[in-house]
């Protein structure tokens, strides 16, 4: 099972990289390769920009060839888990410029909390105020680091 | 007498009140994180390296280097309690630790631990006070060519040893290498890859890359996993953490194997404590009169490993301060706190930053004692980090990458690069692609270009330099080899074995 998905993912990772490759060497190509004073700019991006088109097609011929065992699938629930985890963060992350770190971290713990671990409104309401005040006071107020401010000024 | 008057003056540093406090911290804070599974020392030195920033370079690296080696002394814990290791180097304590531990042991299979690493991490320091200086001074007489042929070196082993796909170690380094081109050109302020964002033109910030793939990765990689582990009990009372006679009799080969072993292998770019711990458990089971009892609690199995772990510290640390050229993750990240204090590790930092340097190696005599008094009679203390469930953990993890990633710049264009770097790094370990050459490529990245610009400069163009001068010829050839050592069919088994034992 884990086989196939990684045969499944180093094909599409192997081209994902191949494509940065080749934007790597077109960029590298449109500035100077070489100069009076020695290598330019463009010098070490474009070989290894070769290098990574080189690695990642082998990468995906190796997987190609590879045998799989029959048609199987990744552990999707897992990974869904972990995505939603992240697009989460990121959702916070994108609120953090309107509602400022406070606010934002707050509703990023409660929903971890909440739907991520399924635990009791309450404990999830208890984690993230507690979790949010701490971060407030330890490292805006206590340790003057500053932290991303909303229109309440925290 | 360099070397007893260098010590002396590190003492004179290490014990300076706040230092003692800053070392004291450093081992605290390594020891919960090693207890912690699921975030690893290079995701908590870099998640605190912000907050060091202020702090004076030599209180700074004392610090940093406590949670380096005291989340090594840590990972035993649960991998004693557990059969969960908490970091990768722990992997091979778990086969008899857990077993001891079953068998109503785990008092002194803890204990056991706890003296192999304060021996073992005590000769890795002698060592490295030993060694340092002698490889600074041959590193003195290198140049460019000879730094681009070391780094190249470095990076290889790197790559060899990190994974089981040698292409995705290479893949890896040379996403590396592209992300740190992002920027300014220092030769001549051409801007390479911004994609027109004038944010961009400084670069990549370090730490933003660190704490997205290793916090970030490491935090969803967990989250997959789900489900708290059950602890098995630690006996109450110092008594019971003592090893008995017998036993420690048993350990004594494997305290000094885990010791040699451990230094020698951390010496070496890419050694790192995982393999160090591997082999060491490995040379003990093969010398052992009674192999048979290997994985069923047999005390030499903790006790070798845990010692090489250990013993590592000091021996990575010697290519990190002489040459600036890091062996893993967490001395990568080390390496990037030197720079951004001012600190050039390299052959000439026991001249130019005697009181970071010596400060540094004296400061890890007192860690390790302080470690083996945390470790002793507190190790029930810890054990009850283990019962803090992972619901209040990950928000907090979350919570102190956001402060480190944005604290350092203040920028909220940081946070959403953060939030890509997350995901990435969460993808390279669903797809199995190792993290530490990214990091180091990321790290190197700068100086390599410019060692292999500048060779050509004074070579006028002439590849040839790099292979006619007989050290960097030497070690480029020998980075072809190690590249080359996949090829080799019973080389490979060995060194897939050796990997995939170790996790």
């Amino acid at each position: 099972m884990l086989r196939a998905f990684l045969k499944k993912g180093d094909v599409i990772s192997g081209a994902v990289l191949a494509a940065l490759g080749v934007f790597i060497i077109t960029q590298a190509r449109s500035w100077d390769y070489y100069t009076l004073d020695g290598p330019g700019p463009g010098f070490f991006p474009f070989w290894y920009g070769v290098a990574m088109v080189v690695l990642s097609l082998l990468l995906v011929l190796n997987a190609a060839r590879a045998d799989t065992d029959g048609d199987s699938k990744a552990d999707w629930p897992a990974t869904g888990r972990a995505m939603t985890v992240w697009l989460a963060f990121a959702v916070s992350v994108g609120l953090m410029d309107f509602l400022g770190f406070l606010i934002s971290f707050a509703l990023l713990a409660f929903f971890l909390v909440a739907v991520v671990f399924r635990r009791p409104f309450t404990t999830a309401a208890v984690v993230a105020v507690a979790s949010a005040l701490a971060f407030h006071l330890i490292f805006p107020v206590a340790l003057s680091v500053s932290l991303p401010t909303g229109p309440f000024g925290f | 007498m360099e070397i007893a008057s260098g010590l002396l003056h590190g003492f004179a540093v290490a014990l300076q009140p706040g230092n003692i406090i800053w070392c004291f911290v450093g081992c605290l804070l390594g020891t919960i994180v090693g207890i912690l599974p699921g975030l690893g020392p290079a995701a908590t030195i870099a998640l605190l390296l912000p907050l060091t920033f202020k702090m004076d370079p030599a209180g700074g690296i004392i610090m940093l280097a406590g949670i380096y080696y005291g989340a090594k002394y840590g990972g035993s814990t649960t991998s004693i309690l557990l059969n969960i290791p908490g970091e990768s180097s722990s992997v091979v304590t778990c086969l008899d630790g857990y077993q001891m531990a079953r068998k109503g042991r785990a008092g002194a299979a803890l204990g056991i631990a706890a003296i192999a690493s304060f021996v073992a991490g005590t000769v890795g320091v002698i060592g490295l006070t030993l060694v340092a200086p002698p490889v600074a001074a041959f590193a003195l007489s290198f140049s460019s060519p000879e730094y681009f042929a070391l780094m190249c070196l470095g990076l290889a082993l790197v790559v060899l040893l990190s994974g089981t796909s040698l292409l995705k170690g290479l893949l890896s380094l040379l996403l590396g290498l592209w992300l740190t081109s992002i920027g300014t050109d220092l030769f001549t302020a051409q801007s390479r890859f911004i994609f027109g964002q004038a944010t961009l033109l400084g670069g990549i910030d370090f730490m933003v890359v660190a704490i997205g793939v290793f916090a970030i990765g490491e935090v969803l990689s967990s989250v997959e996993a789900g489900e708290e582990a059950k602890v098995l009990p630690v006996p109450r009372g110092f008594r019971n953490l003592l090893p008995n006679a017998q036993e420690l009799k048993a350990c004594r080969f494997a305290f000094l194997n885990g010791s040699i072993t451990g230094f020698l292998v951390g010496c070496l770019p890419g050694g790192g404590a995982t393999i160090s711990s591997f082999i060491a458990y490995g040379i003990e089971k093969a010398v052992s009169k009674h192999p048979e009892q290997f994985g069923k609690g047999a005390p030499e199995g903790v006790a070798a490993p845990e010692g090489a772990n250990n013993a590592d510290t000091g021996g990575a640390l010697v290519p990190l301060l002489t040459l600036g050229i890091p062996s893993g993750g967490s001395t990568a990240i080390m390496l990037s706190a030197l720079v951004l204090w001012g600190v050039k590790p390299g052959p000439l930092m026991m001249q130019e930053s005697p009181d970071v340097f010596w400060g540094l190696v004296a400061s890890m005599y007192i860690g390790n004692v302080v470690l083996l008094i945390l470790n002793l009679p507190l190790v029930p203390l810890f054990a009850q980090i283990l019962r803090l469930p992972v619901y209040v953990l990950f928000p907090v993890i979350f919570g102190i990458s956001i402060v480190g990633a944005y604290g350092a710049s203040g920028r909220m264009f940081d946070l959403g690069l953060l939030v890509g770097f997350g995901l990435l790094g969460y993808a390279m370990s669903k797809l199995k692609y190792p993290s530490a050459p990214l990091i180091l490529g990321f790290v190197l990245g700068d100086a390599m270009e410019r060692a292999l610009r500048q060779s050509l400069m004074m070579s006028q163009g002439d590849l040839l330099t790099l292979v006619e001068r007989p050290i960097s010829a030497i070690m480029l050839s020998l980075a072809l080899v190690i590249l080359l050592i996949p090829l080799f069919g019973w080389f490979n088994r060995l060194r897939l074995r050796a990997i995939t034992e170790n996790g």
